[in-house]
């Protein structure tokens, strides 16, 4: 499409007027084929009489294809013209200019279902909804019982729903609706997702509708949007573990309607509607406080196997060799404990808090201070082996790997250092401090900062490709065996070929991230500061759950067996079932958790703010 | 280090190998060399994508109304060695009208938003890395071309199966019943895409057996196509690119014409991916040739 033909199908600007009659306000409305706008009919200059005007632009080349859509058109406004109902807007004009036609129509002051369903923070009140169900049964009956021939609306959906001033549906978009000769076939027009398996085929019938209207119901009530889940998938999001707000007996009945052979439905909108009168009876308006049955109750009892107190906070995560837990505290001190009873073996001290992941290897343990300092300490005596200044504080945990040690610094550098006599061989300049922990994979060192600059650097400290984020990056990536996954402070999470940096999709998180994710089976986990564990598929970045805490999520998710563990800010750690984000159990802390578990034969070690280490039973 | 010269010494090994086999015999046919080569795999310090396409009418359908796009491209130097290639089949649905304006339509539009935003990167020597990630491309290139067609040929729809390969990765974007698969040299052949049809999703959701699908009057009523209904949820995502193996995209009129083991067997012996094309395109015109036939594959070599 060259930039020439885009006038052709602009939309009219305000103050334009169609016919010497209709002045144009604003576009209220966009679909395939045009805009909706609102209007004043100048014919009564002395009220302001408001309408809507449809527009259809005829923009197509071929002369074949340019009939079709004015028959559709006309079909269009002469079905209008016929029906008087007052769920269905009067048809006051319509005309063709050139290469559009318009349709005027009275105007509705409302708002259509679908931008209701939108616009509101949680579920649509069952009241509310079932009202409108039983209106959208009494025009749905209207239309079906029309003479000679029923019309069937065949496009029920939340946008084709208007909700107006009163609170009274009406019905708009008679497009496509058509009136029904049994035994006709044609083929699939309607909307994916709300249309019945038989309306594929190409069969209209009322039945088709009932259908629609319990799929729009369903989705308003679950806002969960039919149109990107496969077609015929009601059964697989169930209403009332969506919402459980919603009575069983209105379940039942949009469980009727959505029945995936036509027989097993209401054989006609009349009677739905006296089904949908029958559980607005039964559930009254004060059944509804019914505490949403929890599944939470005994599972915060779990007990911990052991505990261990330190003198300040633990903000970093632990790790363990050989038997023995390193886990640094904020009180300075790097503490050795047994990792079978939690019994105290040692505690080296160093000048500044200790906030990091220690890495064990070969015997010794490695780890950074906030006194600038990088150090390895002999894993059984606590022995200090060599330590090596950073120049800067170190926030990054360190990664071992060839004979080196990568960690970051906040005075801006990576640095690699010789594993066995702590000397510097090389050191890579970053734009700002480095705080994220160095991450190897096929002969390269990734890397983020808080600049929002990512790098992936050769073991020479050569760079071979940068990222930029819109804000720090401070995570750790990990990636599958395709990409490299990060998160940063944009709110993003990231996934970028280990080759050469390019994205190949992120994915939105509610706000800022700390947190490094975790992959396990092709599903990227990651907490946000919103106070959510994300879960997303590392193919098509579709997310497969989300489970929400009750504060942020700065700790690192850990996939062990068919389980992930995270903590929160919120004081818990969590252990959900990674494939579904259920819940399996949580176990409360005295203080924020802001380190992440590590989980290691069948034990979890997660430290808190509470100063306190814990070992519980994965 | 030692991993590089292991490389080394192991590629020398080999050529001297082969040169003591020429020693006494008389030079090589062609074929003897392809196969030699092909046998060994050899490494290659460049790595390159090469493909090959073929499409027939089929023999008992007056119109064309497939589409195919290829395009390939391999950047090296200095600077990094960037294989680079788009991949299109679209099937224009029969059952409605226009479906040849629907399916040129797509892929026009869907290759003309994609190579604009590679452009820059790709020949002006831009330094920084592309702000926008493959699948957003890829969904803006679907959706603008959804909106074309809307606008070109209302009513109409098409199938699209699009690769977009870079590097090592593959990201496709899938609406409709063209299906994409990874065909490995032990003769797997893997559908990657999964099918936006009526009959798919009845058998997925146990209303028809496979048997029953084979037969199903209703086999080309799609659920998603590009063109249809006022909103489009393509399939999008990335893998890596089979190593060894082949990405093959094609439309109904073979995958739905040719058994599985005739199109494994066509794709793995044929001499280069062209022939492949062609014999698998003939293989469908012998089964009767029902419908239109398209069928792009792509190697990547290196
Ligand atoms: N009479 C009206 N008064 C006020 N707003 C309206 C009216 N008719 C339509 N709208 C608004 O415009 C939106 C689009 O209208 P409509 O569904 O008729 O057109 P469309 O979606 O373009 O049609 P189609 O689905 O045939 O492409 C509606 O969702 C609604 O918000
Ligand atoms: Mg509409």
């Amino acid at each position: 499409m060259g930039e020439g033909d885009s006038s052709a199908l602009r939309q009219l600007q305000s103050g334009a007027t169609l016919v010497n009659r209709y002045a144009i306000q604003e576009v209220i409305g966009v679909g395939g084929m045009g805009s909706v706008y609102r209007a004043r009919d100048m014919h009564f200059p002395n009220v302001t009489k408001l309408v809507a005007v449809k527009e259809m632009i005829n923009s197509a080349p071929d002369p074949l294809v340019r009939q079709t859509i004015v028959q559709n058109f006309e079909r269009e406004a002469n079905l209008l013209a016929t029906l008087n109902h007052p769920s269905i807007p009067r048809i006051n004009d319509y005309f063709t200019i050139g290469s559009r036609s318009y349709l005027v129509l009275d105007f509705i002051l409302g708002k259509d279902m679908e931008a209701i369903i939108n616009d509101t923070n949680g579920f649509l009140p069952e009241e509310q909804t079932l009202g409108w169900a039983i209106e959208l049964c009494d025009v749905l009956d209207f239309l079906h019982k029309h003479k000679p021939d029923p019309i069937i609306f065949r496009d029920m959906k939340p946008s084709n729903v208007m909700i107006n001033q009163k609170g009274d549906i009406i019905l708009v978009d008679f497009g496509i609706a058509k009136t029904f000769q049994t035994g006709m076939k044609g083929t699939m027009i309607g909307t994916e997702g709300y249309s019945p398996p038989e309306q594929y085929r190409g069969e209209a019938t009322p039945i088709a509708d009932i259908y629609a209207l319990g799929a729009t119901i369903h989705h308003a009530l679950t806002r969960r949007d039919p149109r990107i889940e496969p077609p015929f998938s009601f059964a697989e999001r169930p209403l009332r573990r969506i919402n459980p707000a919603v009575s069983a007996e209105l379940e039942a009945v949009i469980n009727t309607a959505l029945e995936y052979d036509p027989e097993n439905r209401f054989r006609t909108a009349a009677e739905m509607k006296q089904a949908l009168m029958g559980v607005a009876k039964k559930t009254g308006a004060l059944a509804r406080i019914k505490a949403a049955t929890s599944s939470i109750g005994q599972i915060d009892t779990i007990k911990p196997l052991w505990s261990f107190k330190c003198e300040d906070e633990i903000r970093g995560t632990s790790t363990v060799l050989n038997g023995t837990l390193y886990v640094g505290s904020y009180d300075n001190n790097l503490y050795a404990l047994n990792a079978a009873d939690g019994k105290f073996k040692w505690k080296y001290p160093t000048n500044g808090g200790v906030v990091s992941r220690p890495a064990a290897y070969d015997g010794n343990v490695y780890f950074g201070s906030e006194d600038k300092r990088l150090y390895a300490v002999n894993g059984i005596s606590g022995k200090e082996v060599w330590t090596y200044h950073a120049e800067g504080p170190v926030r990054s945990s360190p990664r071992i790997a060839e004979g080196h040690v990568f960690i970051g610094s906040d005075n801006a550098y990576m640095h690699a250092v010789n594993i066995n006599t702590g000397r510097l061989v090389w050191r890579f300049e970053a734009t700002d401090a480095v705080r994220s922990t160095p991450y190897v994979l096929n002969e390269l060192v990734y890397v983020g900062c808080e600049s929002g600059d990512f790098y992936a650097v050769d073991f020479r400290g050569a760079l071979k490709w940068r990222f930029h984020a819109k804000r720090a990056i401070t995570s750790s990536a990990t990636s599958s065996d395709a990409a490299l996954f990060i998160a940063s402070l944009d709110g993003m999470l990231y996934a970028l070929d280990p080759r050469n940096g390019w994205a190949l999709w992120r994915f939105r998180l509610g706000k800022a991230s700390i947190s490094s994710p975790c992959v396990v089976d092709d599903i990227v986990i990651v907490g946000a500061s919103d106070g959510f564990i994300y879960a997303v598929d590392a193919h098509s970045a579709k997310e497969i759950w989300r489970f929400r805490t009750e504060h942020q999520v700065n700790s690192s998710p850990v996939a062990y067996k068919d389980s992930v563990y995270c903590g929160s800010v919120d004081g818990n750690l969590y252990c959900l079932e990674y494939r579904t984000g259920r819940l399996r159990w949580k176990f409360g802390t005295e203080a924020a958790i802001t380190g992440s578990p590590f989980v290691y034969d069948d034990i979890v070690y997660v430290g808190s703010t509470d100063h306190r280490m814990y070992a519980l039973l994965a | 280090m030692m991993k590089f010269f292991d490389k080394l010494f192991g590629k020398k090994e080999k050529a001297i190998v082969r040169s003591q086999d020429m020693a006494n015999t008389a030079p090589l046919t062609e074929e003897q060399i392809q196969a030699i080569v092909s046998g060994q795999s050899p490494h290659f310090d460049m790595q390159q994508l090469v493909a090959g396409c073929g499409q027939s009418v089929g023999k008992q359908r007056e119109l064309n109304e497939d589409s195919i796009m290829a395009l390939t491209a391999t950047i090296a130097g200095n600077s990094g060695n960037l294989p680079f290639g788009l991949y299109l089949v679209a099937d224009g649905m029969g059952g409605h009208q226009f479906g040849e304006i629907a399916s040129n339509a797509a892929i026009r539009s869907v290759s003309d938003y994609i190579m604009k935003r590679f452009h820059p990167y790709l020949f002006h020597l831009k330094t920084e890395m592309m702000e926008e990630p493959f699948q957003e491309i890829m969904l803006g290139a679907v959706r603008e071309a959804h909106k074309v067609i809307q606008r070109e040929a209302p009513g109409s729809g098409t199938t699209l199966t699009a690769a977009l390969v870079i590097g090592q990765q593959v990201t496709i974007a899938h609406v409709g019943d063209s299906r994409a698969y990874f065909v490995y040299p032990d003769g797997r052949l893997d559908p990657i895409t999964r099918d936006h049809s009526l009959v798919k999703r009845l058998e997925e959701l146990g209303h028809l057996a496979p048997e029953e699908a084979q037969n199903y009057p209703h086999r080309n009523v799609l659920y998603r196509a590009l063109g249809q209904g006022d909103f489009l949820e393509p399939d999008i995502f990335t893998v890596a690119f089979p190593q060894p193996g082949y990405l093959m995209i094609c439309s109904d009129g073979l995958w739905g014409v040719v058994a599985e083991t005739d199109i494994q067997r066509s794709v793995i012996e044929a001499p280069t991916l062209q022939r492949a094309c062609q014999n698998l395109v003939t293989a469908a015109n012998v089964a009767g040739g029902p419908d239109n036939i398209s069928v792009v594959l792509a190697q990547l070599i290196g």
